[in-house]
């Protein structure tokens, strides 16, 4: 039993408040629009009463619970409020769940990025349920004379063993909404769960098959106008002079304007990165109208700054790799090391610029007056967001609204809501509920693109054969992979990671596990290498690297838990049989690895036809601790594995004269059905440990695995991503 | 401008709209259908399909002028409750992720379905390879497909 003082985080609890009155509801105003589904109509209490800001109980039990953090599809939107359930004690299916909207002073962290949703809401969402459920048990104890501890519950239900009695928790949910909150509370043992560790299936499930709204694109108001944008077209242009004057004329356009993203001299957070600051905007009353009229307008763009091309910042990427860069990480004495080895293994591993393509092009609602600014769509930083439009705006900030929709893909791309900033300041200018809506076009080529990387792996083997030294160094673009804390350091007696940066007019941030969706695969194919030259079998050479720095760890501030690292390569080693059961014909490659709380490693099965590779099976053991809704789990860990393959494969985002090569999928390589896996299987490492992440651990290692089994299959290493950039032929 | 005739989930809806409009935008824009979602603009990532007569179209690159009298099937008008076999397979296999793309392969599937209603994993590779999904659903598309029956 676990006790936990709830003064941790009071600012996450309202003032408890009996709230009555049918109409009081689950009603975001961008609900309003959606059409309940019949059984939600049918059980729908008249009467809710709010127990704290996560959860209100209806007078006939239904509870409400609200999901804190955006969706993106990671499945928040459901296994947040399991967790608060186990702990509430509540049946499932008597559970509603809404999207709360933005609100600071009840929540702690709305925000989705770092695979961080569940790991930080574990404790906080457990509290919550466990607090209303306390407070349900001294309501129930008042009311029947007799002590709260002998108030037990299940289902929604209290009992009272002694006498006999029992009660629902809707028919004591007002007096409980009366009781102060306590200052501790008990949560339960995890053997005592009954929701968490259940497969539960999404909350949204049946809205998105029956094409409910639900998206930011679905928003729409009385009177609402669409608006779109015109950005230059190459990085390092900004807007000279533009002629409206055919636009303007277009049947259905209300106005043609420029407007500035930030204010002159605002200081930008890391949220507001913006390509370009100055847009212009067309606005009219349908999709079809403003998306002709932007074809009419005549602009003129003038360079400010250097056209990138490709060739070029790779050059520039590879002379940076070539000399000594800033040291992050020094063990021993690598120099000495790589002087003395009888044998230096050195590769060199590149990326290509990558733009997120969420499904849903960026988008927002907005409807600015003089006094407030409601704000409605997708955005993982909410928060953030809402401080730089009421900077933007000269609002205050309880008067900028942010209501979350459910997000047609995150990755990162949501991360940075310029397009917030920009639909308020249209709205505002127009005095008119708008929505701003990206094309495919303008979302692919004003990206905040994963950063283009360069990294070269150096290893000394003694005559032994034995791995003496190890030297990483690599950076990007904006941005370095290169963590130095990380596997292998820490195994390795002499160690040396160093980095850079390169600036660029080509803005770059955070994609689906930043830095790591590169160099784990860099890192595991060169480890394959390195295993292949000291005549080593690749699993058995980590878990004797895992085993040293277990037992006699090099250096400090060593970033993972060799023991736990080496415990999802021993599980995958024996799902799939690798080494023993091996099945013939079939070339496998094998990768691990550490990032964002989560502990992965992968197997590929593949085999050649017509010089394709086909990916037959992948076995994949994860250890992210608790699973809280194992089949969803699962569901994440397939995208994550389909994922990493299809980027690494084929997507590539090149540039000429500072422009995108690729502006839509008929250039722009996803993967597709045919290309995935024929089969993903997925074993969990059951610890009991508090969960963390699966939002972002399970793309980087598959390039890893993925590079080694092409190697096997075709006797050649690939270095440089994507590895079927010009459709070669294999094997 | 132009009067058209639709026949839009069993419904006659007259709209009044430039000839060249995709059917796409008159769904969203003109009828409030936004089930049908908008992914690149030229019929190349599949999140638009609807159906016309029983086959899969891209309602993007589609003017609402080629569609005469033929009956147009959206995602909303697939069943009454959600309760059609391929929605059912959809959420028994809880394919969702984001689930933007869905009602598209949803729609790509039934055409499918209603042209081979045993396709083989080669036939469901080759007939949905056109519906792109970033958060890589396809293990599980396929798998609720040869589950619809």
């Amino acid at each position: 039993m676990t006790i936990v003082k709830t003064t941790y985080n009071r600012r996450s609890f309202l003032q408890t408040t009996v709230l009555a009155g049918g109409g009081m509801m689950l009603g975001f105003s961008w609900l309003a629009s959606c059409n309940p589904t019949p059984e939600e109509v049918l059980n729908m209490p008249k009467e809710w009463f709010n127990i704290n800001g996560f959860l209100k109980i209806g007078e006939n039990g239904v509870v409400t619970i609200m999901s804190p953090n955006p969706e993106i599809g990671q499945n928040v939107k459901t296994s947040m409020p399991m967790i608060i359930a186990e702990e509430l004690d509540v049946d499932w299916k008597n559970v509603v769940v809404e999207q709360a909207p933005l609100n600071t002073d009840i929540f702690t962290r709305q925000l989705a990025g770092g695979s961080q949703s569940i790991r930080q809401g574990w404790q906080s969402l457990r509290m919550a349920g466990a607090t209303a459920r306390h407070m349900l048990r001294e309501a129930a104890a008042q009311q029947w004379q007799v002590p709260v501890a002998e108030i037990t519950t299940a289902a929604g239900m209290l009992y009272h063993k002694k006498s006999g009695k029992s009660i629902g928790y809707g028919e004591v949910a007002s007096a409980a909404a009366k009781i102060p909150v306590p200052e501790e509370v008990q949560l339960k043992d995890a053997k005592d769960f009954k929701i968490i560790g259940t497969s539960r299936k999404n909350v949204d499930g049946k809205k998105i098959v029956t094409g409910q709204p639900l998206f930011g694109l679905d928003y729409k108001v009385e009177g609402m106008l669409i608006a779109m944008i015109a950005h230059p077209p190459a990085f390092g242009m900004k807007l000279k002079s533009v002629d409206d004057s055919a636009a303007k004329a277009m049947p259905g356009i209300k106005d043609v304007f420029t407007v500035n993203v930030y204010n002159e001299g605002y200081e930008k957070q890391w949220s507001d990165t913006t390509a370009f600051d100055e847009l212009v905007v067309v606005v009219g009353n349908t999709t079809w109208e403003v998306m002709n009229a932007k074809k009419a307008l005549r602009i003129e763009w003038e360079r400010t700054s250097a056209a990138e091309n490709t060739e070029g910042y790779m050059a520039k990427m590879a002379a940076l790799t070539a000399k000594p860069a800033t040291q992050l990480r020094k063990d021993g004495n690598p120099e000495a090391a790589f002087k003395s080895a009888a044998k230096v293994i050195e590769r060199t591993y590149t990326a290509p610029f990558l733009p997120h393509n969420t499904m849903e092009p960026m988008n927002f609602f907005a409807h600015v007056t003089a006094d407030k600014a409601e704000l409605v769509g997708p955005i993982q930083t909410p928060e953030f967001m809402e401080k730089t439009v009421a900077a933007r705006l000269g609002l205050p900030l309880e008067k900028i609204d942010i209501q979350m929709t459910r997000q047609g893909g995150g990755f990162g791309r949501r991360l940075y809501g310029h397009f917030v900033v920009e639909a308020a300041v249209i709205s505002q200018k127009m005095n008119a509920p708008i929505k701003l809506v990206y094309t495919r076009e303008d979302d692919m080529t004003q990206g905040i693109y994963r950063p283009a990387y360069h990294v070269t792996y150096r290893a000394a083997l003694d005559a032994d054969n034995k791995l003496i030294g190890f030297h990483i160094r690599g950076g990007g673009i904006q941005d370095s992979p290169v963590h130095a804390d990380r596997f292998p350091a820490g195994a390795i007696d002499n160690y040396l990671a160093e980095d850079w940066t390169l600036d660029s007019n080509i803005s770059t941030g955070a994609w689906r596990a930043p830095g790591s969706n590169f160099i784990a695969g860099a890192e595991q194919s060169f480890l394959d290498e390195v295993a292949e030259a000291m005549g080593k079998d690749p699993i058995e050479f980590r878990l004797e690297l895992f085993d040293r720095a277990k037992k006699n760890p090099v250096g400090k501030n060593n970033d993972y838990e060799a023991a736990r690292y080496a415990g999802v390569l021993e599980l995958v080693r024996e799902k799939s049989g690798w080494g023993k059961n091996d099945p013939a014909g079939v070339h496998r490659g094998v990768s691990a690895y550490y990032c964002h709380n989560s502990y992965v490693a992968q197997v590929i099965d593949m085999v050649l036809e017509n010089g394709k590779p086909v990916i037959q099976k992948v076995h994949c053991a994860v250890d992210c601790g608790i699973v809280v809704n194992p089949d969803a789990a699962i569901n994440l860990v397939e995208g994550g594995i389909v994922d990493g393959i299809g980027h690494a494969l084929y997507s590539t985002l090149t540039f000429k004269d500072g422009a995108a090569e690729q502006s839509n999928f008929d250039k722009y390589r996803l993967i597709r059905h045919s290309e995935a896996p024929k089969a993903i299987e997925v074993h969990f490492v059951n610890n009991g440990i508090d969960p963390t992440g699966l939002g972002e651990p399970l793309n980087p290692p598959i390039i890893g695995a993925l590079a080694n089994a092409m190697y096997k299959a075709t006797g050649k290493r690939v270095y440089d991503q994507p590895f079927l950039a010009g459709g070669q032929v294999l094997g | 401008m132009a009067t058209f005739n639709l026949n839009i989930n069993g419904k006659k809806q007259q709209v009044e709209v430039d000839p060249a409009t995709p059917i796409l935008w008159v769904l969203r824009d003109h009828l409030n259908l936004v089930g049908t979602k908008y992914g690149c603009g030229i019929a190349q990532c599949g999140s638009c399909t609807i159906l016309v007569g029983d086959i899969a179209m891209r309602s993007c690159m589609l003017p609402v002028s080629q569609i005469g009298n033929q009956a147009v099937t959206t995602i909303e008008g697939l069943s009454e409750d959600g309760d059609h076999p391929v929605q059912k397979a959809w959420l028994e296999h809880d394919v969702p992720q984001c689930g933007y793309c869905q009602a598209g392969q949803i729609m790509n599937a039934v055409a499918l379905l209603k042209a081979n209603p045993k396709p083989s994993d080669e036939e469901i590779d080759g007939a949905m390879n056109g519906n792109i999904c970033r958060c890589g659903t396809y293990v599980r598309i396929k798998a609720a497909i040869k589950a619809a029956v």
